[in-house]
Protein backbone atom coordinates (compact mmCIF):
# COMPACT_ATOMS: atom_id res chain seq x y z
CA UNK A 1 0.00 0.00 0.00
CA UNK A 2 1.10 3.75 -0.53
CA UNK A 3 -0.45 7.02 0.32
CA UNK A 4 -1.49 7.31 -3.16
CA UNK A 5 -4.02 4.17 -2.60
CA UNK A 6 -5.70 6.38 0.17
CA UNK A 7 -7.98 9.55 0.23
CA UNK A 8 -7.80 12.03 3.82
CA UNK A 9 -11.16 11.26 5.37
CA UNK A 10 -11.87 8.04 3.98
CA UNK A 11 -12.74 5.34 6.61
CA UNK A 12 -10.44 2.12 6.73
CA UNK A 13 -12.09 0.24 9.74
CA UNK A 14 -14.86 0.16 12.26
CA UNK A 15 -15.56 -2.29 14.81
CA UNK A 16 -18.23 -1.99 18.00
CA UNK A 17 -16.98 -3.52 21.23
CA UNK A 18 -19.21 -4.87 24.25
CA UNK A 19 -17.48 -4.33 27.48
CA UNK A 20 -18.91 -6.17 30.83
CA UNK A 21 -17.52 -6.61 34.27
CA UNK A 22 -15.19 -9.59 33.24
CA UNK A 23 -13.39 -7.27 30.63
CA UNK A 24 -12.83 -5.16 33.03
CA UNK A 25 -11.53 -7.81 35.84
CA UNK A 26 -9.48 -9.32 33.39
CA UNK A 27 -7.66 -5.83 31.52
CA UNK A 28 -6.84 -5.13 35.42
CA UNK A 29 -5.03 -8.76 35.77
CA UNK A 30 -3.38 -8.41 32.55
CA UNK A 31 -2.30 -4.55 32.68
CA UNK A 32 -1.81 -4.30 36.64
CA UNK A 33 -4.06 -1.70 37.09
CA UNK A 34 -6.01 -2.97 39.82
CA UNK A 35 -8.09 0.82 41.14
CA UNK A 36 -10.88 -0.72 42.88
CA UNK A 37 -13.33 1.98 40.76
CA UNK A 38 -12.76 -0.32 37.59
CA UNK A 39 -14.42 -3.39 40.04
CA UNK A 40 -16.48 -2.04 42.78
CA UNK A 41 -19.61 0.17 42.53
CA UNK A 42 -19.22 1.26 46.51
CA UNK A 43 -16.02 2.89 45.91
CA UNK A 44 -16.72 3.79 42.60
CA UNK A 45 -19.39 5.71 44.64
CA UNK A 46 -17.67 7.35 47.57
CA UNK A 47 -15.62 8.46 45.04
CA UNK A 48 -18.64 10.63 43.61
CA UNK A 49 -18.53 8.21 40.41
CA UNK A 50 -21.92 6.63 39.28
CA UNK A 51 -20.40 3.49 39.71
CA UNK A 52 -17.70 1.10 38.05
CA UNK A 53 -15.67 2.66 35.03
CA UNK A 54 -13.90 0.75 32.26
CA UNK A 55 -10.23 1.50 32.50
CA UNK A 56 -9.04 4.03 30.62
CA UNK A 57 -6.25 2.32 29.04
CA UNK A 58 -8.42 -0.58 27.98
CA UNK A 59 -10.57 1.60 25.72
CA UNK A 60 -7.03 3.11 24.35
CA UNK A 61 -5.99 -0.56 23.98
CA UNK A 62 -9.36 -1.71 22.15
CA UNK A 63 -9.70 1.50 20.14
CA UNK A 64 -6.51 0.49 18.12
CA UNK A 65 -7.07 -2.92 17.25
CA UNK A 66 -9.52 -2.24 13.90
CA UNK A 67 -6.07 0.05 12.70
CA UNK A 68 -3.65 -2.78 13.61
CA UNK A 69 -6.00 -5.16 12.17
CA UNK A 70 -6.68 -2.90 8.54
CA UNK A 71 -2.27 -2.56 8.45
CA UNK A 72 -2.00 -6.20 9.84
CA UNK A 73 1.22 -5.82 12.37
CA UNK A 74 0.97 -3.96 15.56
CA UNK A 75 4.78 -3.23 14.68
CA UNK A 76 3.67 -0.83 12.07
CA UNK A 77 2.56 1.35 14.82
CA UNK A 78 4.76 4.16 15.06
CA UNK A 79 2.91 6.70 17.63
CA UNK A 80 -0.39 6.03 19.03
CA UNK A 81 -1.75 9.12 21.28
CA UNK A 82 -5.71 9.78 23.42
CA UNK A 83 -7.09 12.30 25.65
CA UNK A 84 -9.55 10.52 28.21
CA UNK A 85 -12.74 13.33 27.52
CA UNK A 86 -15.34 10.82 29.14
CA UNK A 87 -16.16 8.19 31.39
CA UNK A 88 -17.63 4.98 29.48
CA UNK A 89 -19.27 3.59 32.82
CA UNK A 90 -20.05 -0.23 32.46
CA UNK A 91 -23.57 -1.70 34.02
CA UNK A 92 -22.92 -5.23 35.87
CA UNK A 93 -26.16 -6.63 33.79
CA UNK A 94 -25.82 -4.51 30.67
CA UNK A 95 -22.03 -3.71 30.17
CA UNK A 96 -21.36 -0.89 27.57
CA UNK A 97 -21.35 -0.71 23.93
CA UNK A 98 -18.40 1.19 22.51
CA UNK A 99 -17.91 2.31 18.74
CA UNK A 100 -14.43 2.90 17.15
CA UNK A 101 -14.29 4.32 13.79
CA UNK A 102 -11.11 4.82 12.33
CA UNK A 103 -10.61 7.36 9.51
CA UNK A 104 -7.43 8.37 7.20
CA UNK A 105 -6.16 11.85 8.95
CA UNK A 106 -3.33 12.60 7.38
CA UNK A 107 -0.96 11.17 4.56
CA UNK A 108 3.10 11.39 4.84
CA UNK A 109 5.41 9.73 1.95
CA UNK A 110 6.27 5.83 4.22
CA UNK A 111 3.29 7.03 6.98
CA UNK A 112 0.04 7.55 7.70
CA UNK A 113 -1.93 9.28 10.37
CA UNK A 114 -5.52 7.58 11.74
CA UNK A 115 -7.98 9.50 13.67
CA UNK A 116 -10.04 7.33 15.81
CA UNK A 117 -14.11 8.14 16.49
CA UNK A 118 -14.80 6.44 19.83
CA UNK A 119 -18.19 6.68 21.13
CA UNK A 120 -20.44 5.40 23.83
CA UNK A 121 -23.98 6.29 24.31
CA UNK A 122 -23.58 8.79 21.54
CA UNK A 123 -21.07 11.05 22.84
CA UNK A 124 -17.01 10.56 22.13
CA UNK A 125 -15.20 9.09 25.02
CA UNK A 126 -11.76 9.93 23.95
CA UNK A 127 -10.57 12.86 22.06
CA UNK A 128 -7.10 13.94 19.63
CA UNK A 129 -7.17 9.96 19.30
CA UNK A 130 -4.34 9.66 16.66
CA UNK A 131 -2.64 6.49 15.60
CA UNK A 132 0.28 7.10 13.17
CA UNK A 133 1.28 3.93 10.97
CA UNK A 134 3.83 2.95 8.76
CA UNK A 135 3.70 1.92 5.19
CA UNK A 136 6.77 1.94 4.38
CA UNK B 1 14.26 11.74 37.08
CA UNK B 2 14.23 9.10 38.86
CA UNK B 3 16.53 5.89 39.43
CA UNK B 4 15.48 3.35 36.52
CA UNK B 5 12.60 0.49 37.52
CA UNK B 6 13.90 -3.32 37.72
CA UNK B 7 14.81 -4.88 34.15
CA UNK B 8 11.16 -6.16 33.19
CA UNK B 9 11.33 -9.29 31.25
CA UNK B 10 8.80 -9.70 28.27
CA UNK B 11 6.86 -13.24 28.46
CA UNK B 12 4.99 -14.83 25.58
CA UNK B 13 2.52 -15.59 27.83
CA UNK B 14 1.97 -11.92 29.30
CA UNK B 15 1.43 -10.56 25.64
CA UNK B 16 -0.67 -13.35 24.99
CA UNK B 17 -2.26 -12.50 28.05
CA UNK B 18 -2.77 -8.44 27.31
CA UNK B 19 -3.77 -9.51 23.95
CA UNK B 20 -6.60 -10.70 24.66
CA UNK B 21 -7.57 -8.47 27.51
CA UNK B 22 -7.79 -5.68 24.39
CA UNK B 23 -9.40 -7.86 22.03
CA UNK B 24 -6.39 -7.56 19.98
CA UNK B 25 -6.99 -10.60 17.48
CA UNK B 26 -3.59 -9.72 15.13
CA UNK B 27 -1.94 -13.61 15.43
CA UNK B 28 1.44 -11.54 15.29
CA UNK B 29 0.84 -11.44 19.01
CA UNK B 30 -0.26 -14.95 19.82
CA UNK B 31 0.90 -17.27 17.17
CA UNK B 32 5.07 -17.52 17.28
CA UNK B 33 5.09 -19.34 13.12
CA UNK B 34 2.98 -15.98 12.13
CA UNK B 35 5.10 -13.86 13.72
CA UNK B 36 8.61 -15.52 11.99
CA UNK B 37 6.97 -15.50 9.04
CA UNK B 38 6.46 -11.50 9.24
CA UNK B 39 10.20 -11.28 10.22
CA UNK B 40 9.70 -10.70 14.29
CA UNK B 41 12.04 -13.12 16.59
CA UNK B 42 8.91 -14.01 18.60
CA UNK B 43 4.99 -12.36 20.12
CA UNK B 44 4.94 -8.72 18.84
CA UNK B 45 3.10 -6.87 21.47
CA UNK B 46 -0.12 -4.90 21.28
CA UNK B 47 0.84 -0.96 20.72
CA UNK B 48 -0.60 0.00 24.77
CA UNK B 49 1.48 -3.13 26.15
CA UNK B 50 4.06 -0.52 27.30
CA UNK B 51 1.80 0.19 30.33
CA UNK B 52 2.69 -2.82 31.72
CA UNK B 53 6.00 -1.31 32.30
CA UNK B 54 4.98 2.09 32.44
CA UNK B 55 2.58 1.18 35.56
CA UNK B 56 6.25 0.13 37.58
CA UNK B 57 7.62 3.53 37.10
CA UNK B 58 4.36 5.74 38.38
CA UNK B 59 4.47 3.39 41.41
CA UNK B 60 7.57 5.12 42.03
CA UNK B 61 5.97 8.15 41.39
CA UNK B 62 3.06 7.90 43.67
CA UNK B 63 4.81 6.19 46.49
CA UNK B 64 6.77 9.34 46.59
CA UNK B 65 6.31 10.49 50.39
CA UNK B 66 6.17 14.22 49.05
CA UNK B 67 5.05 14.12 45.55
CA UNK B 68 2.25 15.39 47.06
CA UNK B 69 -0.04 13.12 45.33
CA UNK B 70 -2.97 11.41 46.40
CA UNK B 71 -3.99 8.04 44.11
CA UNK B 72 -7.80 8.35 45.06
CA UNK B 73 -7.53 12.02 43.60
CA UNK B 74 -5.52 10.69 40.26
CA UNK B 75 -7.49 10.99 36.98
CA UNK B 76 -6.13 9.73 33.65
CA UNK B 77 -5.82 12.96 31.40
CA UNK B 78 -3.55 11.97 28.42
CA UNK B 79 -1.46 9.32 27.15
CA UNK B 80 0.79 8.65 23.95
CA UNK B 81 3.23 5.98 22.81
CA UNK B 82 6.37 6.86 21.03
CA UNK B 83 7.88 3.86 19.01
CA UNK B 84 11.27 3.24 17.83
CA UNK B 85 10.74 -0.28 17.39
CA UNK B 86 7.85 -2.78 18.73
CA UNK B 87 8.41 -5.02 22.08
CA UNK B 88 8.82 -8.45 21.20
CA UNK B 89 8.31 -11.25 23.68
CA UNK B 90 11.99 -12.02 25.03
CA UNK B 91 12.60 -8.71 25.46
CA UNK B 92 14.76 -7.47 28.55
CA UNK B 93 13.32 -3.42 29.21
CA UNK B 94 14.51 -0.81 31.29
CA UNK B 95 12.05 2.08 32.10
CA UNK B 96 13.17 5.44 33.47
CA UNK B 97 10.63 7.83 35.03
CA UNK B 98 10.87 11.93 34.79
CA UNK B 99 8.37 14.09 35.47
CA UNK B 100 8.78 16.50 32.67
CA UNK B 101 5.75 19.01 33.97
CA UNK B 102 3.82 20.16 36.91
CA UNK B 103 1.03 22.62 36.00
CA UNK B 104 -1.72 24.24 38.51
CA UNK B 105 -4.99 24.62 36.53
CA UNK B 106 -8.20 25.88 38.62
CA UNK B 107 -7.38 24.33 41.46
CA UNK B 108 -6.41 21.17 40.19
CA UNK B 109 -2.55 20.04 39.32
CA UNK B 110 -1.77 18.19 35.94
CA UNK B 111 1.79 16.16 36.32
CA UNK B 112 3.24 15.40 32.90
CA UNK B 113 5.19 11.49 33.40
CA UNK B 114 7.42 10.56 30.94
CA UNK B 115 9.42 6.81 30.98
CA UNK B 116 11.78 6.12 28.59
CA UNK B 117 12.23 2.48 27.49
CA UNK B 118 15.32 0.89 26.63
CA UNK B 119 16.44 -3.05 25.50
CA UNK B 120 19.09 -4.68 27.16
CA UNK B 121 21.67 -2.82 24.79
CA UNK B 122 20.31 -0.05 25.96
CA UNK B 123 18.57 1.42 22.47
CA UNK B 124 15.60 2.98 22.53
CA UNK B 125 12.30 0.89 22.69
CA UNK B 126 9.41 3.43 23.25
CA UNK B 127 8.22 6.10 25.30
CA UNK B 128 4.89 6.15 27.23
CA UNK B 129 4.18 9.40 28.43
CA UNK B 130 0.86 10.35 30.64
CA UNK B 131 -0.43 13.50 31.58
CA UNK B 132 -2.07 12.69 35.32
CA UNK B 133 -4.73 15.26 36.77
CA UNK B 134 -4.76 15.12 40.50
CA UNK B 135 -7.76 17.04 41.54
CA UNK B 136 -7.84 19.76 44.32
CA UNK B 137 -10.14 19.90 47.77
CA UNK B 138 -13.57 20.39 46.53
Amino acid sequence: MTASDLTVGEVVAERDFTLIRDTLVRYAGASGDFNAIHYRDDIAQSVGLPGVLAHGMLTMGFAVQPVVDWIGDPGRVLDYQVRFTRPVPVDATDGALVSVVAKVGALEEAAVRIDLTVTFDGQTVLGKAQVRVSIA
Amino acid sequence: MFPPAAPYLVGREKIREFSRAVFATSPLSTDVAAARAAGYDDLVAPPTFPVVIQEHTLQQLLAEPDSGIDFGRVVHGDQRFTFTRPIIAGDELTATLTVASVKSLGGHSMVTAESSIVDAAGEHVVTAISTLVVRGDE
